[in-house]
């Protein structure tokens, strides 16, 4: 049975990661994606459509970059950041589903450096900054071996929760 | 000792979708070969292949990161909490500038 792997954002919404990337430019921006997660049956004929695994971006929490030695092309969110990211979804009744950043000058494709240090479960989004101006955005979800992502959609949602 | 062990959501999915697990355990380490033996799926994700735990992983005795206590040696008490906090990283390039 094949699964859907899809994540829904608002336009809204996609366009403070945008903007993120362009106020960081052209250092890395990095942030919480806030929101729920589900998975369940796509139509009524489950065999032949497969599992949908999607979940909804409802809210962001931008963070910092900690890593200051190498902004451009590296970014880092501590501990103590994933946590206030957690309490602060906690706070609007969500969950942290995953992280956002930016590629100034590169593309939006996860690098091997991403991959060696993601997470499983999580979605994460990545939009392309060239020259200051945003591009593409595309979101992915570590594989269970480890060996490489999958593509999530990403579906535009009509309305976000007003944060 | 009893102690607990938090699993962090990223986690849950190879752990029976479970926020937490209790082993018996004397070390850190051992709590944490009690959690990966029981759901071996964690393993890879906790741990390289040499058997250190992963940079971007955090792990904390009650509030304390064990970085400065006694790393995986570091003895346990009945109730003790043992969290797994992630770190995030990535970046666009193989080389850092």
């Amino acid at each position: 049975m094949s699964e859907v792997l899809e994540v829904g954002i608002s336009a809204e919404l996609a366009e403070k990661i945008r903007e993120h990337g362009v106020e960081t430019y052209p250092y890395e921006c990095c942030g919480a994606l806030l929101g729920k997660d589900q998975e369940t049956a796509a139509g009524s004929d489950a065999d032949a459509f497969g599992v949908r695994n999607s979940r909804e971006v409802l809210a962001l929490f931008p963070l910092v970059n900690r890593r200051d030695d190498s902004p451009r092309n590296r970014f880092s969110v501590t501990a103590e950041d994933v946590r206030e990211a957690e309490k602060a979804a906690r706070a609007q009744g969500l969950d942290v589903i995953g992280w956002y950043h930016s590629h100034p000058d590169h593309p939006a494709r996860p690098s091997d450096y991403d991959r060696d240090h993601a997470w499983p479960w999580y979605s994460y989004i990545i939009v392309s900054v060239h020259t200051g101006v945003p591009q593409d955005m595309t979101s992915w979800r570590l594989k269970d071996d480890r060996t490489g992502f999958l593509e999530e959609k990403i579906s535009p949602m009509k309305v976000s929760v007003a944060r | 000792m009893s102690v607990k062990v938090m699993i962090p959501t990223p986690l849950r999915v190879y752990a029976g979708k479970r926020a937490s697990a209790e082993f018996s355990a004397a070390t850190v380490g051992e709590a944490l070969s009690g959690l990966t033996s029981q759901f071996a799926e964690l393993r890879k994700h906790l741990y390289t292949e040499d058997g250190k735990l992963r940079a971007f992983v955090n792990v904390y005795l009650n509030d304390e990161d064990i970085r400065y206590l006694s790393q995986e040696g570091t003895p346990t008490k009945d109730g003790d909490t043992i969290s797994i906090i992630p770190s995030i990283a990535g970046g666009s390039c193989e080389n850092a500038d």
